[in-house]
């Protein structure tokens, strides 16, 4: 059987991604072998910092009994002696019985399954794709509701970030309806846009979060970063501008949920966390089922 | 046999030739482009010719391109018809075309277009060469998933 690799979203179906999100569900209530990689090693391969995407994968390898590999920080790793990536999975697979890697450049995972001789997960690359982050973002949004026709509005910096291109590749499956928020010159670039709309997806573009918040069923955060800025007087203007605060969520939909890839910054009031409409550190603590899900398809 | 859109009063613009290939009915400004596609560069041993803005019944103006003693294969000339989907290719031996044949847009294309996102990962020193996906709206890079879907021609490595 051919090495089975998770590289992008874009590579599922509805049905396969049902299917983990059903399992995942299944982990989540303890009904699963605790030993069902017993032996078996992950290599963590993160060339850019990470807190949760990379916990919550060596969580969830160490919950089903196995055990995982790093080399630490990149300038304590070959590449900073210049190797190409292309050997160092090489000579990684012989390490490990699969890789989890982040990296700065788009289409670096996909590289990487090409030279791997064991399975590989994209865990972020560049402002490519993210499919751990989209299943367990799915998988939050299914516990709330069924994904099926929903109005998600997608906030903040959706040119650079990664999270909202998965999810919103992902939400054209569902029959989604993508509403959009982000300041100018941060918007859904062009051609994901028209590629998004050629696979169904309705996508409608505001300025404002009040224009949304009383329609959305979803609200999906995405954090501004303040180097996109020409000056921290421009940042803070726009920042200000796209922070959720009880105020807000007060004309909201009573089962609204606020989700966040985290780290937050400024886009989030603190006041928010105690609402009924907060999901996000669910959503965090989600990510170690969805991934243990994602290790056992590849891993087993 | 002379072919009367190549014919000027002086005669023939570009000589016939004894064995190779005529890459006919080029999109009129494209040959340089199509030699490139090609990956036929200055130090090639074979003798080449390039005819631009030569009169066509059909296309009004048209390029055309002869390379003496090389016989292209289907997949080298299919790379053409990205840039000159209308291109025919001329399979020359002994003065006589022995076989003739269009262009078809191949599935992917490899190592000819260079992705135009700099963050790509095939811009950098990887031992890969640049691969797209050929869709009817443009070509999508298989490593990074960015479209191009206008002037192919300036991203040509």
């Amino acid at each position: 059987m051919a090495t089975q690799h998770i590289i992008s979203i874009g590579d599922f179906d509805r049905n396969e991604i049902d299917r983990m999100l059903d399992h995942a569900r299944q982990i989540d209530s303890k009904k699963y072998d605790k030993n069902a990689l017993y032996g078996k090693i992950l290599a963590v391969l993160f060339f850019e910092p990470s807190t949760r995407t990379r916990m919550s994968f060596e969580s969830a390898i160490a919950r089903l009994g196995g055990t995982s590999i790093s080399v630490g920080s990149v300038e304590a790793c070959s590449m900073a002696k210049g190797e190409t990536l292309a050997d160092t999975v090489r000579v990684v697979s012989g390490y490990a019985d699969a890789i989890v890697i982040r990296h700065p450049r788009e289409g670096a995972a996909r590289l990487a399954a090409e030279f791997a001789t064991v399975p590989v997960i994209n865990a972020g690359d560049g402002a490519g794709q993210h499919p751990s982050q989209t299943l367990l973002d799915l998988y939050t949004i299914r516990q709330s509701m069924p994904i099926d026709g929903i109005d998600i509005a997608l906030v903040g910096d959706l040119r650079y970030g990664r999270t909202a291109h998965s999810l919103a590749s992902a939400l054209s499956l569902y029959g989604a309806r993508l509403h959009t928020v982000s300041p100018r010159g941060l918007e859904l670039p062009g051609t994901l846009a028209a590629d998004l709309r050629d696979k169904g997806l309705e996508i409608v573009e505001h300025d404002d979060i009040s224009d949304v918040i009383n329609i959305v069923d979803v609200l999906y955060l995405t954090r501004i970063q303040r180097e996109r800025f020409p000056d921290s007087a421009s940042y803070f203007n726009v920042a200000s501008s796209y922070k959720i605060t009880p105020e807000l969520l007060a004309g909201a939909k009573k089962h609204l949920i606020v989700l966040h890839p985290l780290p937050r910054v400024d886009e989030i009031d603190p006041r928010v966390d105690d609402s009924p409409h907060a999901r996000y550190f669910e959503q965090s603590k989600n990510g170690v089922p969805v991934r243990m899900a994602m290790l056992m398809k590849v891993m087993q | 046999m002379k072919r009367p859109e190549e014919v000027e009063n002086e005669g023939l613009l570009v000589r016939r030739i004894k064995n190779g290939t005529v890459i006919d009915h080029i999109d009129s400004g494209e040959a340089l482009n199509v030699v490139k596609i090609l990956g036929i560069t200055g130090t090639t041993q074979e003798a080449l010719s390039i005819a631009t803005n030569v009169q066509s019944k059909d296309m009004g103006r048209k390029d055309i391109v002869k390379l003496t003693n090389r016989e292209l294969s289907k997949e080298e000339v299919d790379r053409i018809a990205l840039i000159s989907p209308r291109a025919t290719i001329n399979i020359i031996r002994n003065f006589k075309v022995c076989e003739k044949k269009g262009v078809e847009i191949p599935s992917q294309i490899v190592g000819i277009v260079k992705c135009p996102n700099p963050g790509c990962i095939s811009n950098t020193n990887e031992p890969i060469e640049s691969k797209f996906e050929v869709l009817p709206k443009g070509l999508r890079c298989h490593y990074c998933d960015w479209l191009i879907t206008k002037d192919i021609t300036s991203h040509i490595i």
